[in-house]
């Protein structure tokens, strides 16, 4: 008689367990964060995790109105990585958000499979061109740029100064490559020479000596992460920072200027946004940010917290009903949030069409800064959208 | 193309000869005398670039900064021998680098876990900075001439102590037979953990030198151990006559291919060809040197005589 009781017991307990489950899992918004949080670019990721841990912190630990958990993952810089850590959070995790991704070989090897097992991919800062074109998605969204365009905006300055002579360098590898690429999209005037060095080189006194020796009238550079520490101290040390104007993409950052420190000051760059920019979003993200972490916040921490920002605002438009993904979509697209850059409307590949300002690092109270010096472009479209065929 | 900038990539040439020479001749004494492949060599330099910037924190000078990293990574360096190292040099090359790529990790990731991932950096003072007239118009940044000068000392001092004292001549007598020198009865334990001291210290100053100039952050010094093995394949390992010239040798070679490789080969082929292929021809440069050099003298330009 007992062991009826407790096997029917057991069964009835059981039976409660796996019922209750599925309305559990519906109830939780799950977001796989993907970002690079070893090596020596582990930097960036610590910035993109510190700006997600705060937007989470602002909202409760309630994106979109559901209990949010938060997994992240570590690519280690790396495509197969990445992958590995994308699927296990779209299959072991069951995450409907997959959001982040740094590096535009990373972005491409995640961004088509989640996104065809029907997961969104929020893209928080790569932005290759052929997610933008040919490969764009439906399920696909960032809250970043297509790469061209912050280079575009500084050929675009040039350009319009009516500057000529200027030298390019960069490192020698696709992003190299592109960087340049953009730049002379815009840029229309006489190049004095085009140099590409080796991908992680540290010394650049060589390749500044000739530099010296062609005497431009600008210099245009993308020197992301170390290489761009090396090139900008050495430049400094040369003598060159004061007497040929430098500008860069990627270059001079909000990760890079503690290093920098005043061998910055003066140096141009552009960007789509700066802890400067004036608009409330951006002036209450900034001051909590340096409020709890007590360093100032680069873009790639923006376009993170901007990123769960946009998640939270499409999932309230559904009113949490995460199977709706028609509505979804549509909510995504209307980007109805206080976005870091002030507001913005998403093109047909779901990229932004944004301003790009002109900045110049100044010293300010809290350590040198990016400074909005003018707007360079007012909602500029990317090159690529005519090749996306959605509509 | 004129003498002007030919002379400044001369200097920057020697410069770089200079670094190299300090890191390749405590290599070569370590693979020379010691047999020990050491791969973890990379992280002197790191950890002297590191313990550099500290000191530097601490006493507000780059020049006493520097004095004290001399000896706290010498104190590294004997730490790891007789840690880590004492128990290899009866293995095999490949358990070595074995080892020793384990000490990599683990050093980058311990730097990292102290100091941080973002990069550390420290400023000239300003009797360091700014530029050394050579005539009308060519200005050369003085401290890279510190740096060549700083080299061509310990160059000199170094050959001072290998060929006219009793240590220098235990040195060389390890480097061309082990075994004798032991069955001599020369403490050769204590000898092999000096020359590993040493070899850090070289190491920790070529660092510490560069931490004003290059970005002081975890892996650093990878990027110059593998050209300071370039080096000493070039040079010959364990003789530091060979350490030298080849670092003044792939020191020319790499500064003078990356700055004139690609107007040379413009005269020769179409110049958008010569924007892609110059560079990538300047980077494999030094290596095809190396691969040229062991073809011709497979045991180096400055061989130690005898094992």
């Amino acid at each position: 008689m007992m062991r009826i009781v407790s096997r029917t017991l057991a069964a009835a307990l059981l039976a409660a367990a796996f019922a209750a489950q599925p309305a559990a899992a519906a109830d939780k918004l799950r977001i796989g964060f993907i970002t690079t949080l070893s090596g020596p670019t582990g930097i960036i990721g610590k910035h993109m995790k510190d700006s997600v841990e705060l937007a989470l912190e602002q909202l409760h630990g309630k994106v979109g109105g559901l209990d949010t958990e938060v997994i992240f993952g570590d690519d280690q810089f790396k495509p197969d990585v990445g992958l590995q850590v994308a699927e296990k959070m779209v299959k072991d995790d069951k995450v409907q958000f997959v959001s982040g991704i740094i590096w535009s070989n990373v972005m491409l090897a995640v961004a088509p499979s989640v996104t065809e097992q029907g997961v969104f991919m929020i893209g928080t800062n790569a932005g290759p061109h052929e997610l933008a074109g040919s490969q764009c998605s439906r399920l696909f969204f960032t809250t970043s740029w297509q790469n061209d365009q912050t280079p575009e905006a500084m050929g675009e300055y040039l350009q319009k100064q009516g500057v000529n002579d200027v030298y390019l360098m960069a490192p020698n590898y696709a992003a190299g490559k592109d960087m340049l690429t953009g730049f002379k999209r815009y840029f229309k005037g006489r190049i004095a020479d085009e140099v590409y060095t080796k991908l992680g080189q540290q010394d650049y006194q060589a390749e500044i000596s000739q530099l010296r020796a062609k005497n431009p009238k600008a210099v245009f550079v993308f020197y992301p992460g170390a290489m761009g520490i090396n090139f900008i101290r050495q430049y400094d040390q040369a003598g060159l920072r004061g007497k040929i104007p430098l500008y860069s993409s990627f270059t001079v950052d909000d990760t890079t200027l503690p290093a920098l420190g005043d061998s910055a000051i003066g140096l141009w760059s552009s960007g789509y946004w700066s802890s400067e920019l004036d608009n409330a979003a951006n002036r209450e993200y900034v001051s909590a940010f340096r409020k709890k972490y007590s360093y100032t916040p680069s873009f790639y921490g923006a376009e993170a917290y901007d990123g769960i920002m946009l998640i939270d605002a499409a999932v309230r438009a559904v009113k949490g009903n995460l199977a709706d993904k028609a509505g979804l979509i549509k909510a995504l697209d209307q980007a109805k949030y206080a976005s870091t850059r002030g507001h913005y409307t998403y093109n047909v590949n779901h990229f932004p069409i944004e301003n790009f300002y002109l900045l110049r690092a100044e010293k300010g109270p809290h350590g040198v800064v990016m400074k909005v010096e003018g707007t360079i472009f007012k909602d500029h479209k990317d090159s690529y959208y005519q090749e996306c065929k959605m509509k | 193309m004129n003498l002007q900038l030919v002379l400044e990539q001369f200097l920057n040439g020697a410069q770089l000869g200079v670094t190299l020479f300090l890191m390749a001749a405590g290599l070569t004494l370590i693979f020379g005398i010691m047999n020990l492949v050491n791969l973890a060599h990379g992280s002197f330099y790191m950890a002297g670039a590191y313990l550099a910037v500290t000191f530097y924190r601490w006493t507000g000078s780059l020049v006493l900064g520097a004095l004290l990293a001399l000896p706290a990574t010498l104190l590294v360096g004997v730490v790891i021998e007789v840690v880590a190292l004492r128990t290899l040099y009866e293995r095999d090359h490949l358990d070595q680098v074995l080892a020793t790529f384990g000490l990599i990790l683990f050093f980058n990731e311990l730097i990292a876990i102290i100091w941080g991932r973002v990069g550390l950096f420290i400023n000239l003072p300003d009797w360091l900075s700014g530029s050394v007239q050579f005539g009308a118009a060519f200005a050369y940044p003085l401290y890279r001439l510190v740096i060549i000068a700083i080299g061509v000392v310990v160059a000199v001092a170094l050959w001072y102590v290998v060929a006219r004292t009793r240590l220098g001549m235990l040195v060389r007598a390890g480097a061309s037979n082990r075994t004798m020198v032991a069955a001599l009865g020369v403490n050769i334990r204590l000898l092999y953990t000096l020359v590993f001291g040493l070899g850090a210290a070289l190491a920790g100053l070529a660092g510490a030198m560069a931490a004003p100039i290059y970005a002081v952050q975890p892996g650093m010094g990878d990027p110059v151990l593998i050209q300071a093995f370039v080096v000493i394949a070039i040079g010959g390992i364990g003789s530091i006559r060979g350490a030298l010239a080849g670092a003044l040798i792939v020191g020319m070679v790499d500064t003078l291919g990356r700055a004139f490789l690609k107007p040379a080969l413009a005269t020769l082929i179409s110049p958008p060809a010569a924007q892609s292929a110059g560079p990538a021809l300047a980077s494999m440069l030094v290596y095809l040197l190396m691969a040229a050099v062991l073809a011709l003298r497979p045991a180096g330009l400055f061989p130690a005589r005898g094992r």
